[in-house]
This record gives structure tokens, sequence and C-alpha cells, in this order.
């Protein structure tokens, strides 16, 4: 479904990924683990066209769409939720949602879709008309994946659904992530709570400074000795 | 609710009513003379707030405005074109202008501060530009220039009598708010808003900001250049520092800053707060201390911004319906002591 090769980008002169091949399969969850600097979110931001890649190519349902607009890219179905959800703070919970299906594709469908994403996250009917600047953490990120499922994708992209958010709360996210992956959407992930990320995916890769230094299933990953002591503590 | 709606409506339309029969009734030139220009201004800065309100900050409708009070005065005097067809010329000029410059801008990234600082070198370039021309089109450079006078002739849009430029002012400033209103109701309203708050959230959720944002910038560039039109044909001279330049660029967003850019009414108040206080200290201190007004309300717009970052009437009318978002506050601030303590 998503296939990137040879994949290279950074900010300015300084190169952040280097040579990274992905891949997603249609209704497959992948997850991409690494420490901090690593280039997970700036991954996230070439595939859903916020930053130019330098080189290498990005296909969509076997069409290319690295070099493309934001916008077209949510057209064809490729959604992100960005770290920390980055609702509009000053709009209510059901405009934010509205913003979500935004796009030409999915304008018409909205009450179908709030629906579809309601019966997902009970909590956005009850507080459809909240400022979504006043919701807690854990509230805001769920709110943020509803909208990401308002524009209708068939990838969605988590970028550390996770990040600040206590213990609890990150297992209740991380439930969400495996009902929406129950319902068919093939999901892109990127986490550095591993073990909990790893769970929920079939895939796994490893991004160290730029550099897929390790891909497989979710098993070979468990097994692999390097990675049991430094990333699992075992 | 419903009340006070009504009350409003009725206030406005008590006040719509005496500045259509105010002509009519008073017969000083000084007081019409001043409500034109409160009115001009009080267009200009409600089509600049159309994008300022949503975080878009021009530094360069000073440019704009220059366009349509030069576009049109050179058509007019070397040309003898109408300056009703030259309005257009200069809206469509200044249009074509904000959507290279935006474009440019916004595809690359050039936002926020950086955008305000392009837009400010195109207020320089214009005075110069002005300048420079001054032989190969008359615009007099620095000298100014000024309009052949055909006395009274609608059709070249030249009153001997005020009292046209008088509702032909008040005509585009509600014109200005009419479509403040229609963009309200638009999806683009929705788009800018959510392009204000978080641009690169709006961006990944698939709005196209470059267009939105290059599109109100066109609009607010167009309907500025009409009012540069308008003004010129109402005091018959041009010159670069009254028409253009960043001098009356800053000074159309103080007037936004200082009447609120995020409320209807705000710009409008602005400008009737800044004419007054210029005619005044002119008036009171003399032409000698012509810059005092100045310092007045530079002092004026850091006490504001400092104290009402929403503007006199964005402060008041939150004051007024505000009850809501002062609890909210309270609540995100108890929120937010909770979190911590978590």
């Amino acid at each position: 479904m998503l296939k990137i090769e040879g994949l290279h980008a950074g900010y300015g002169g300084f190169e952040v990924l280097r040579d990274v091949s992905i891949e997603v399969g249609a209704g497959e969850t992948v997850a991409v683990l690494g420490p901090n600097g690593a280039g997970k979110s700036t991954l996230l931001k070439v595939i859903a066209g916020l930053l130019k890649p330098s080189s290498g190519a990005i296909h969509f349902e076997n069409r290319r769409i690295d070099g493309k607009a934001p916008y077209e890219i949510v057209e064809m179905g490729i959604s992100l939720v960005p770290e920390g959800g980055r609702l509009f703070p000053e709009l209510t919970v059901y405009s934010n949602l509205m913003m979500g299906s935004f796009n030409k594709r999915t304008r018409r469908y909205f009450k179908d879709s709030l629906e579809e994403v309601a019966s997902l996250f009970p909590i956005i009917k009850q507080r459809k008309n909240q400022v979504a600047g006043l919701m807690s953490g854990g509230e805001r990120q769920m709110v943020a994946i509803a909208r990401a499922l308002m524009s209708r994708p068939k990838l969605l992209m988590l970028d550390e659904p996770s990040s600040g958010l206590a213990p609890k709360i990150v297992a209740s996210i991380f439930e969400f992530v495996k009902e929406i992956k129950d319902r068919g959407y093939s999901v892109l992930m990127v986490e550095q709570t591993v073990k909990k990320a790893v769970n929920v995916a079939d895939h796994i890769y490893l991004l160290e400074s730029g550099r897929v230094e390790f891909h497989g299933k979710k098993e070979d990953f468990l097994e692999n000795p390097k990675i049991k002591r430094s990333y699992l503590g075992i | 609710m419903k009340q006070i709606k009504n009350l409003k409506r009725g206030i406005l339309l008590f006040l719509l009513a005496l500045l259509i029969v105010w002509p009519f009734l008073f017969q000083s030139k000084y007081l019409l003379h001043i409500l034109i220009l409160i009115f001009i201004w009080s267009y200009v800065t409600t089509v600049w707030s159309y994008m300022g309100r949503f975080g878009l900050v021009s530094l360069g409708h000073g440019a704009f405005f220059g366009i349509g009070v030069y576009t049109t005065a050179i058509l007019f005097n070397l040309h003898h074109v109408s300056p009703w067809l030259g309005m257009f010329v200069g809206g469509l000029v200044a249009a074509a202008i904000a959507v290279v410059l935006g474009y440019g801008c916004f595809k690359f990234g050039v936002i926020g501060h950086y955008f305000a600082i392009a837009t400010l070198v195109l207020s320089e370039i214009s005075t110069l530009v002005i300048i420079a021309l001054r032989d190969a089109l008359q615009t007099g450079g620095r000298l100014g220039l000024t309009i052949r006078s055909v006395g009274t002739s609608p059709l070249y849009l030249q009153f001997d009598n005020k009292m046209y430029f008088y509702f032909l002012a008040l005509a585009l400033l509600l014109l200005a708010l009419f479509i403040w209103k229609k963009i309200d109701e638009s999806k683009a309203q929705m788009a800018l808003k959510a392009v204000g708050e978080d641009e690169e959230a709006a961006l990944s959720l698939g709005i196209d900001v470059v267009k939105y944002k290059t599109a109100v910038f066109a609009l607010s560039a167009f309907l500025t250049a009409v009012g540069g039109t308008v003004y010129v044909q109402f005091t018959m001279f041009a010159d670069p520092t009254t028409c253009t330049g960043v001098g009356l660029s800053l000074g159309i967003v103080f007037k936004a800053i200082i009447g609120g850019m995020y409320t209807l009414w705000g710009p409008t108040i602005g400008s009737l707060l800044i004419v007054i206080l210029e005619e005044y200290t002119r008036l009171f201190l003399g032409s000698a201390y012509v810059s005092y007004s100045h310092i007045i309300y530079g002092l004026l717009i850091i006490v504001l911004i400092r104290f009402l970052p929403k503007g006199l009437h964005g402060t008041v009318s939150e004051i007024f319906q505000g009850r809501r978002k002062r609890e909210a506050k309270t609540l995100l601030a108890g929120r937010q002591l909770a979190e911590n303590r978590d």
C-alpha cells in the first residue's frame, strides 16, 4: 500500500533521513521505533507532504506521492496525527472534527464520518461543544485521532501518540489503536514506548540516526539479542 | 440575549440613519471632511483585517493603497481614462502583486514575521518606484501630483461637493463590513481560522493553506487599492508619503490593533479614534508639533498591546459576552494546576 524507497530528507543542508526504505501493507500496523532524534517524526512529515524529500520515492497505492502538496496527499487517503495532537485550541471539539473532513473527497460524508468516529470515541459526543484547549492531554489525543479519521483515510499515521501522557492513559490510547486496526485501517505509527507499540504492531522498523537498523516481524524483533539488550532491557 | 441583539441592531440602524441624514442636517464642511477620512480609513483598515485577524500580518497595504492612487491618477492625467476604470485596473494590479508575492511566500514557508517583513519591503519599493517614475509616468516624485480638475463630473469621479464622496466612502465601508460577514459565513473562514491557530496542523488535515491565504491576500489588496482610488479622487493630490510606503502601512496596522482586528467593528473604531486623535493634536498643538500625534499613538500602541491585545472593541465586547470565556480560563488554570500536581 505504502512503499518508501531510498528516502533521503532533512532540514537545510542537514540530513535527517538516510536511505530509508519502509513498506506498509494494506490492513497492516507498522511501528517505527527509535530514540529521540532518529528521524521518526521527519519520516511522517515527508510522507504527509509537509517536508520535501531530497531524494528517493514514495508510492501510495501505486501512485507516486512524494513532492505532492499536503492537501493532495490527504485527498488520496493518508492522514497524519501530529505529535501532541495539535488540535485547534480555540475551536470546539465539533469544529475541530469538521476541519478533519474539510477536504473535497470527504466533506459530504461529514455526518456519516462523525457517527463512525463517535462509535469509536464516545467522548466526542459528550464533549462536542467544549473548547479543545480545555481538554486533558489524553482527551486531546483521542480527539486528534478522531479528527484524522474524519478525513476517511486508508492509512492513518500517528506521531508518538503516547507522548506526554500518563501510563494509564497511554495504555488506553493503544487500546484505541488496536481497535482502529481491527476496523481495517492501515496504521503507521512512530513511537518511543517500545513495548506497548510492539504489542499492537505487525511489523517493526528500528530507526537510528536516520537509518533503518532493523526491520522485521514482531517476533524477530523481540528475539533479536541486540535489541533485547538496548531497547527491551532484558 | 435576544433583547440585547435587538437593541444592538436598533442602535446600529439609528447610527446608520443618522450618518445618512448628517450632511443634510449639518453644513460644516470640516466635519464632513473628517467623516470622509474616517470612512475611508475604516474601510481600508477593515479590509486589512480580513487577513490580519487570521494572523496574516501585512505591512504592505500602503503599497496596495498607493497602487490604487497612482494607477488611477496616471491613467487619468496621461490617458484620460475614467477613474471608475482606473479603480479596477489599480485593484487588479494590486491583486496580481498580492498573488505573486503571497503565493511565493506561502508556498515556500515564508510565514509569520517573515511574511510581514516581505510585505514591508513591498511598501518601501512602492515609494521608490513612484519616485523613480517621476518623469517617465509623471508621478511627480516626492513633490506629488495633482489630478487634473474637470469640475463636477460623475463620469470622471470628480465632485466639487464633498457630499458625494461622503456617501461613496460610507458605501465602501458598508461594503467592507458586508464582505467581512460573508467571509465569516464561508468555509474559507473555517480554513483560515484553523491556519491562524496552527498552520502545520491545518496543513496535515488537508487544507490547501496556500490557496486560502493567497486568495484572502489578493481580495484584501484589491479592495485596498479601490480605497486608494476613492481617496485620491477626494483629495485630488497624491504624494508618496501620504499615499503609499511604510508609514501608511503601519498607520493601517496601528488602527487595526487599537480598535481590535478580530471583531467586525474593531477596525472602524480604531480608525475613528486615530483620525480624531490626529486631528486633535494637529489643531491644538499646531503644525509645529505635527509628529506629536505619532508619539501619542506610539505610546497608545504600547499600552494597548500590553494590556488589551485584542484591541479596544475586542476587549470591550469580550467583557460583555465574556462570562463563558472567563469561566473557561479559570477551568483551564485549574486543570493545568491539577496536571502539574500529577
